[in-house]
């Protein structure tokens, strides 16, 4: 017992598998464990568009205090538009479809970097401002769209081969990856420097700026990819598409074991975050809940579990 | 906005005078959007016309100077706007069909606006995502107060807000009375310099036998009870309630405080100067853009940009006073 409570100490990350555990077996429960497995699949096809932006929002904000994208929802939003036009409901151009998002996301990226830099601005009223914008843009370009994904793109998203979701073996592939840079490549090294002192980072000869660049960059790129993925998973672009990944972005990233306070991040910890998210709103939707109390203890437990998980002080 | 200005011969005065400039920047944006308003529009300019384009500018600058004092101790609250729609519908319920329990309830808002403050401090977390978090917690009960837009204003509520004073328009009486209250509060009371300072230097101010903890359950607190007269002011100017009312209220009164003149770190923010930058966004927001022509889909680029506007003029003008 000792030993395991040791290594959950030294694995912050480990507690919200625990969460997650917990949260599907009180589900299973409930309904005497019929579709248990299902529900595990499903939450397993939802979690993946938390994690691919947990992983940009955790870069960013690895990056130190007040570092946050806030642009992620109105990024997805226009990147899923964005595809859907480019895609144009044909086969052919998914790859087209998926490239114009992925770019789009990386132009929001850029974007919120130029205003951070040029005008020194927060980058929480950077991204914020920008999103506002992003979202008119969408509004004005996604009107009445209701172009459907290339059925090809559609049934790719939602390929499920023995009870698991592909895009979820994708993403944890890309998940290893992502791990990798951050702690053996010097692109991740160079974010968690700058995040535990940027100015030490920066006569330490740590390219800050280009990094901050890179880092912003790629968040904004991978929101682009996950608006995609989300139209393809859904079948139709949204303006709100992107509404709930504000919060849960930054929710698993915190959940995971990341520390707000930049220069320590945690990679398995955004899955056991977004698989906590997930499984804790298809227990409160098992439980027949309305949507006001759904959205009320939804924001009660994350700020009781960030509560519980204490700040950058409170743990050792 | 280019001012032209003689060029001053020594450097001591170059600063003072950016400093100035820096002071000025909230009156000037003002200024700014009012000579806007009256170019595009010279009939705007009256008694009526400030009363209907300056409507709904009373809940923005309560809900800029609650902004303000989470700002003064470095934190951001992201939850100010479903807070303010939350106190709409229980104002347009149960303090209009039961009073004393309506009233329960909107202190016991302030009450846990004080505790999340103080969790906030104890366990030294992240203001943003907490604050994230509670934005969920108060869009849901107003969903569960008001499940449906509704609901009726308490009749005392709305009387006060239709008052109409003779010569100056009501909401640029209640905006000076409102920056006033705030700035005895904050700027003139003993207290207040303890609370500027658990931003500033909280180490100093804890150093000096100060209970930080109290500081900042005391600001949060403040917070609550400025969104509360808000969202009471809200309901008294549109005298139903909509549980979506207040979402637009968090990037406004970020936007209001940091207009005003206020930084994000160090405690430094100023009452009046908030007031004014509510003032302003109150009219850049919908009257101004609406005179521009500028059609619904992009105001609400056009309020991000004004923001970033601002933002840079005060790059510019502050960049070389401040290096030196």
């Amino acid at each position: 017992m000792r030993v395991v409570l040791a290594q959950a100490t030294a694995r912050p990350w480990l507690w919200s598998f625990v969460g997650a555990a917990v949260v599907w077996l009180a589900a299973a429960a409930y309904t005497g464990g019929t579709g248990a497995g299902g529900m595990l699949t499903a939450a397993l096809s939802l979690a993946v568009f938390t994690v691919i932006v947990g992983v940009g929002q955790m870069f960013v904000i690895t990056l130190g205090p007040g570092n946050v994208d806030l642009s992620l929802p109105a990024n997805i939003g226009l990147a899923s538009a964005v595809a859907m036009k480019t895609m144009d409901g044909q086969d052919s151009l998914v790859v087209l479809g998926l490239l114009a998002a992925l770019g789009c996301g990386l132009a929001v990226g850029v974007a919120n970097y130029v205003l951070i830099r040029a005008l020194r601005i927060p980058p929480i009223i950077a991204t914020l401002s920008a999103s506002f914008v992003i979202q008119s843009v969408d509004i004005s370009y996604g009107r009445g769209l209701q172009i459907k994904p290339p059925p090809g793109f559609a049934d790719f998203t939602n390929i499920i081969v023995a009870g698991v979701p592909l895009l979820a073996v994708l993403t944890v592939v890309f998940t290893i990856g992502a791990n990798i840079a951050l702690h053996r490549a010097i692109y991740g090294r160079s974010v968690l420097a700058i995040g535990q002192n940027i100015r030490a980072a920066y006569l330490a000869g740590v390219k800050v700026e280009p990094i901050r660049f890179a880092t912003y960059a790629l968040c904004g790129a991978l929101g682009g990819l996950d608006g995609a993925l989300l139209a393809g998973y859904f079948r139709g672009a949204n303006v709100d598409i992107g509404n709930e990944y504000l919060l849960s972005s930054i929710a698993v990233v915190v959940i995971g074991g990341t520390s707000v306070a930049g220069g320590k991040a945690n990679l398995p910890g955004v899955w056991g975050g977004a698989l906590f998210l997930v499984l804790l709103l298809t227990m409160l939707n098992t439980f027949g809940v309305s949507a006001g109390v759904r959205l009320v203890l939804t924001g009660l437990i994350i700020v009781a579990v960030i509560a519980a998980a204490g700040g950058p002080k409170a743990t050792r | 906005m280019s001012l032209t200005v003689s060029v001053p011969a020594r450097a001591g005065s170059r600063i003072e005078l950016r400093r100035l400039l820096r002071a000025l920047l909230p009156t000037l944006s003002l200024a700014l959007v009012v000579t806007a308003i009256a170019w595009l529009n010279p009939r705007a300019i009256s008694y009526f016309g400030f009363t209907l384009m300056l409507n709904l500018a009373i809940p923005i600058a309560l809900a800029t100077l609650a902004q303000m004092f989470v700002i003064a101790c470095n934190d951001l609250d992201l939850s100010i706007g479903t807070f303010v729609g939350f106190v709409c519908c229980v104002s347009a319920t149960w303090l209009h069909d039961m009073p004393l329990l309506g009233a329960l309830v909107l202190l016991g808002c302030i009450a846990l606006y004080a505790l999340m403050g103080a969790i906030i401090h104890a366990r030294n977390l992240p203001s943003i995502v907490v604050t994230l978090g509670m934005s969920f917690v108060w869009q849901g009960a107003a969903i569960l107060v008001l499940p449906k837009p509704g609901g009726a204003a308490p009749g005392w509520l709305h009387a006060t807000m239709s008052v109409k004073p003779p010569v100056v328009p009501f909401p640029i009486l209640a905006a000076i009375v409102i920056a006033l209250v705030a700035h005895v509060l904050l700027m003139r009371t003993s207290y207040g310099a303890i609370l500027r300072g658990a931003g500033g230097n909280p180490v100093a101010v804890q150093r000096a036998g100060w209970s930080l903890l109290r500081a900042k359950a005391a600001l949060f607190a403040l917070t609550g009870l400025f969104g509360v007269l808000s969202g009471m002011a809200l309901v008294g100017i549109t005298t139903a309630a909509d549980a979506n009312i207040g979402n637009g209220y968090t990037l406004l009164s970020i936007a209001g405080v940091i207009l005003g003149g206020g930084e994000f770190v160090g405690g430094r923010v100023s009452p009046v100067g908030a007031v004014i930058g509510a003032l302003t966004m109150a009219m850049a927001a919908s009257p101004l853009l609406t005179f521009l022509r500028i059609p619904p889909d992009w105001q609400v680029a056009a309020n991000g940009a004004i923001l970033v506007i601002v933002l840079a003029a005060r790059v510019l003008i502050s960049q070389k006073g401040t290096a030196r």
